[in-house]
C-alpha cells in the first residue's frame, strides 16, 4: 500500500449528502476479478450522459458537464469535499479502489460510513472527519485553484489563507498509513496468539473446531 | 459492575489481542465468500505466497451474477461467467468448499449461511458484503468487510478492529395485521436515518421483535446496515435454538448440547448499559413505501410524498428535490397513486420461505395488473424454491402471471440479466431505493413481500393492512 504522509493539492467540491458505493462506482464494473483500473468509472452515471458498461473507451462517452470533476477548473483534484455519510451502502472496496485509481488521495466529510471509511485505510487514502460547520466553511471558502494542505503526521489540515484545522486518526490507522504497512503482516506477528486462542476456544466451543 | 449487552459478550469471546490505542485482533469463526468480492483477495493471497489459516472456516457461494433463468444453459454474460468461474477456480485452488450453481444449496449467501447452520449463534461472520448484519438475528456478531478484508481473515482467521457503540432499538407492543419485519425495519430507518446507526452495534429487542420468526428477524437485522450499523444483533432465544437443530452444519450429539448451554447465555444482562436507546410503539407503525434513492426516505403507505419546499434544512432540501427529480414523482403525490412497471420479490432482505408464502397470500385468485409489465419471484435458494413447491405457492405466483425463477441476488442490484430499464418505477423487498441500484435510471420502492404482491395485482401501492383487518 502506498504511504500518506502530506498531500497539498486541488479540492473538488462535490455537494451531496448520503452519497452512496453505487454512485461512487456502479455494479456493472464490479464484475471485474482485478483491482486497478476503476477510475475511468468513479461517479459513472453522473459523469456521464450514456450508460456505462465495463471494459468502455470512456474518452469518447458523452460528458455531463454541469459534474463537477467534467469541470475544468477541477482536473487533476486529488482532495474530495463532500457531506455527511458518505460511502454508505454496500461494502464494495471498488469504491475507494475508484477513488484511488482516479487520483483522489483523501476524502473530507462531516461523517462517513463506517465499512468504507475502514475501507479506505487499505488503500492509502485518508478519509477525514470534520464538524459540518468547518466542511461548510471550507465549501464557501472554495474558488478557482483551492487547494489544501492535509499533513497525517501532525493531523492537520492548513488552508490556503494559512489557517490550520486539526483532525483525529486511530493511532493504529494513522501509523499504518504514515508508513504504508501490510496489514496481514502486522496481524501475522500474533500468529503465537491467534494459535493460542484457538486452543483455548476449542475446550469452550469445539463444535467450531471440528475441521476435519 | 454492570452487566454486559449480548455485544460486549461476543466481542470480548473473540479478542485475541488488544493495541495500545484500543484497536483489537478479532477472531472470525465464520468466512461466507461469493464471486464479487473475493477475486483479488485469492489474488492477493497468491501474490504473497500466503494459504488460508484455516479452510474449513470458509464457505463460498456465488450469488450476485448468477442467472436466474434455465441453469443448464449456463451464464450468457462472458464477464459475469469469468468472475464466477473465478470464484470456483480459486475455491478449488485452496481447497475451500464451494456451493456449485447447479447444487440445491446455492442460493444468496446470507440465505444459505443459516439455512445450512454455517453461521450459528456466537460466531463472529465476515463477509464481503455489507448485509453480511442479517446473521445478527441468530445472536452472531456479523459484518460486512471490503475485499481487503476478505484477504485478512482468509489470511490470519482475524480482524483488526475497533469496538463499536452499543445502541438498543426496542420496539415495543405488537405489530398490527399486515406490518410485517421489513415494516419495522423500515420505519426504523425513516426515523433514525441512513447514518443513525454509524458507529454503533444495533441490538434490536422488544415484544414486536420477540414476536417475529427467525426470517423476519433476518429481515430486520439485514437492513440493519441501511441505518449506519455494521452489525445487527438479536439475543437468543427458543426460536433461535429450534432454527437450528439439525440443520447440516450445526453441532451434533453432546456439542449441540454444550452449545445450546452457551448460546442460551447470548442475551444482554438485564443491567446492561447501552450508549443509546431508541424506542418504537410497534402498534403506531403501518406498511411501509420509500419514495426517494435513501433508504431513509420512507414513509407510510397512506401518506403523500414530501414537498421539498417545506423542508428548512438546505441540504435535505436539496436532496429531496433531487430525488423526486430522479423518481419522477411531485410533491404532495399520494403514495398508493405511484404506478409500478415491475416488481421485484427477493433478495437477502426478504427470499425466505416465509416471504414467498407472505406474498403467496395476497394473491387470492387474482392476477397481476395487465400494465405491469413483470414480476420477478425469486427465491434465496434452491432448497426455499424447492420447500416453495412442495407448498404449490410456485403455482399460485405462475397462475397470477409471475415468473418463478431460480435463486440469486437478481434484481436486487441487477448484476445479472434481471433489471429496471430507466423510468421504470418496481415495488420491491430488497434493500436499497440508490440511483441505478436495480437498473440505469430505475426507479424503486422498498416494500415487504405482502405490499410488493399487492401492488403487482393493483398497479399501484395498496394498503395491505387495510385488507388485513
Amino acid at each position: 500500500m502506498r504511504a500518506f504522509t502530506t498531500l497539498t493539492a486541488l479540492v473538488a467540491p462535490l455537494d451531496r449528502a448520503n452519497v452512496d458505493t453505487d454512485a461512487i462506482i456502479p455494479k456493472q464494473f464490479l464484475k471485474s476479478i482485478r483491482r486497478a483500473g476503476f477510475g475511468p468509472y468513479l461517479f459513472d452515471e453522473w459523469r456521464y450522459l450514456d450508460r456505462g458498461e465495463p471494459d468502455m473507451d470512456c474518452a469518447n462517452r458523452p460528458l455531463n458537464k454541469d459534474f463537477v470533476l467534467n469541470q475544468p477548473q477541477y482536473h487533476g483534484a486529488q482532495i474530495l469535499l463532500t457531506r455527511e455519510n458518505f460511502g454508505c451502502g454496500s461494502s464494495r472496496e471498488h469504491a475507494p479502489w475508484a477513488l484511488e485509481d482516479y487520483g483522489f488521495r483523501a476524502v473530507i466529510a462531516p461523517s462517513f460510513a463506517d465499512i468504507f471509511f475502514n475501507n479506505c485505510f487499505k488503500n492509502g487514502i485518508l478519509p477525514i472527519v470534520l464538524p459540518a460547520e468547518t466542511v461548510d466553511r471550507l465549501f464557501r471558502e472554495m474558488a478557482d485553484g483551492y487547494q489544501l494542505t492535509i499533513d497525517l503526521q501532525s493531523q492537520t489540515i492548513t488552508t490556503p489563507a494559512g489557517q490550520q484545522i486539526g483532525f483525529d486518526v486511530d493511532e493504529n490507522r494513522r501509523y499504518r498509513l504514515l508508513n504504508g504497512l501490510d496489514d496481514i503482516a502486522l496481524s501475522l506477528q500474533h500468529a503465537d496468539k491467534i494459535k493460542a486462542y484457538e486452543t483455548e476456544r476449542a475446550k469452550r466451543a469445539p463444535w467450531l473446531f471440528q475441521d476435519a | 459492575m454492570a452487566g454486559k449487552t449480548l455485544y460486549d459478550k461476543l466481542w470480548d469471546d473473540h479478542v485475541v489481542h488488544t493495541e495500545d490505542d484500543g484497536s483489537c485482533l478479532i477472531y472470525i469463526d465464520r468466512q461466507l465468500l461469493h464471486e464479487v468480492t473475493s477475486p483479488q483477495a485469492f489474488e492477493g493471497l497468491r501474490l504473497s505466497g500466503r494459504k488460508p489459516w484455516r479452510i474449513a472456516r470458509n464457505l463460498a457461494v456465488a450469488d450476485h451474477n448468477i442467472p436466474t433463468t434455465d441453469r443448464a444453459k449456463g451464464i450468457a454474460d462472458p464477464v459475469s461467467r469469468l468472475q464466477v468461474e473465478t470464484l470456483e477456480s480459486n475455491c478449488k485452488e485452496f481447497g475451500i468448499t464451494e456451493f456449485h450453481m447447479s447444487d440445491i444449496r446455492q442460493g444468496i449467501v446470507h440465505v444459505v449461511g443459516p439455512e445450512q447452520g454455517a453461521t450459528l449463534p456466537g460466531m463472529t461472520v465476515v463477509c464481503g458484503d455489507s448485509h453480511t448484519s442479517t446473521h445478527g438475528a441468530s445472536a452472531a456478531l456479523a459484518f460486512g468487510i471490503g475485499t481487503s478484508e476478505v484477504e485478512h481473515a482468509l489470511a490470519t482467521q482475524c480482524l483488526v478492529q475497533k469496538k463499536a457503540k452499543n445502541m438498543l432499538i426496542k420496539v415495543n407492543g405488537k405489530a398490527g395485521p399486515g406490518v410485517t419485519a421489513k415494516d419495522i425495519v423500515l420505519a426504523i430507518i425513516g426515523q433514525i436515518g441512513t447514518a443513525g446507526g454509524t458507529g454503533y452495534t444495533i441490538e434490536f429487542g422488544g415484544e414486536a421483535i420477540r414476536e417475529l420468526s427467525m426470517e423476519g428477524r433476518m429481515t430486520v437485522c439485514n437492513m440493519a446496515i441501511e441505518a449506519g450499523a455494521r452489525a445487527g444483533l438479536i439475543a437468543c432465544d427458543e426460536k433461535t435454538i429450534e432454527f437450528y437443530r439439525d440443520r447440516p452444519y450445526a453441532p451434533k450429539g453432546d456439542d449441540w448440547n454444550m452449545a445450546v448451554r452457551y448460546w442460551e447465555k447470548l442475551h444482554s444482562d438485564p443491567d446492561a448499559k447501552f450508549d443509546k436507546v431508541i424506542e418504537f410503539d410497534a402498534a403506531a407503525i403501518k406498511p411501509q413505501v420509500s419514495w426517494g434513492t435513501s433508504p431513509e426516505m420512507v414513509l407510510p403507505v397512506d401518506a403523500s410524498v414530501p414537498d421539498p419546499a417545506r423542508e428548512t434544512d438546505p441540504v435535505k432540501r436539496q436532496s429531496i428535490e433531487r430525488a423526486l427529480q430522479y423518481m419522477g414523482l411531485k410533491a404532495g403525490q399520494k403514495i398508493t397513486d405511484i404506478k409500478l412497471d415491475k416488481v421485484f420479490i427477493g433478495s437477502c432482505t426478504n427470499s425466505r420461505i416465509e416471504d414467498l408464502r407472505a406474498a403467496a397470500a395476497v394473491i387470492k385468485g387474482r392476477k397481476k395488473a395487465d400494465s405491469v409489465k413483470q414480476v420477478l419471484i425469486v427465491p434465496g435458494s434452491g432448497l426455499i424454491k424447492q420447500q416453495a413447491e412442495a407448498e404449490g405457492l410456485d403455482k399460485i405466483f405462475t397462475a397470477a402471471n409471475f415468473e418463478w425463477r431460480e435463486p440469486g441476488c437478481s434484481m436486487c442490484l441487477a448484476m445479472n440479466a434481471d433489471r429496471l430499464e430507466a423510468g421504470e418505477h418496481c415495488a420491491s423487498t430488497s434493500n436499497r431505493n440508490f440511483e441505478g441500484r436495480q437498473g440505469y435510471g430505475g426507479r424503486t420502492h422498498l416494500v415487504s413481500p405482502a405490499m410488493a404482491a399487492a401492488a403487482a395485482i393493483a398497479g399501484h401501492f395498496v394498503n395491505v393492512a387495510e385488507d388485513a383487518s
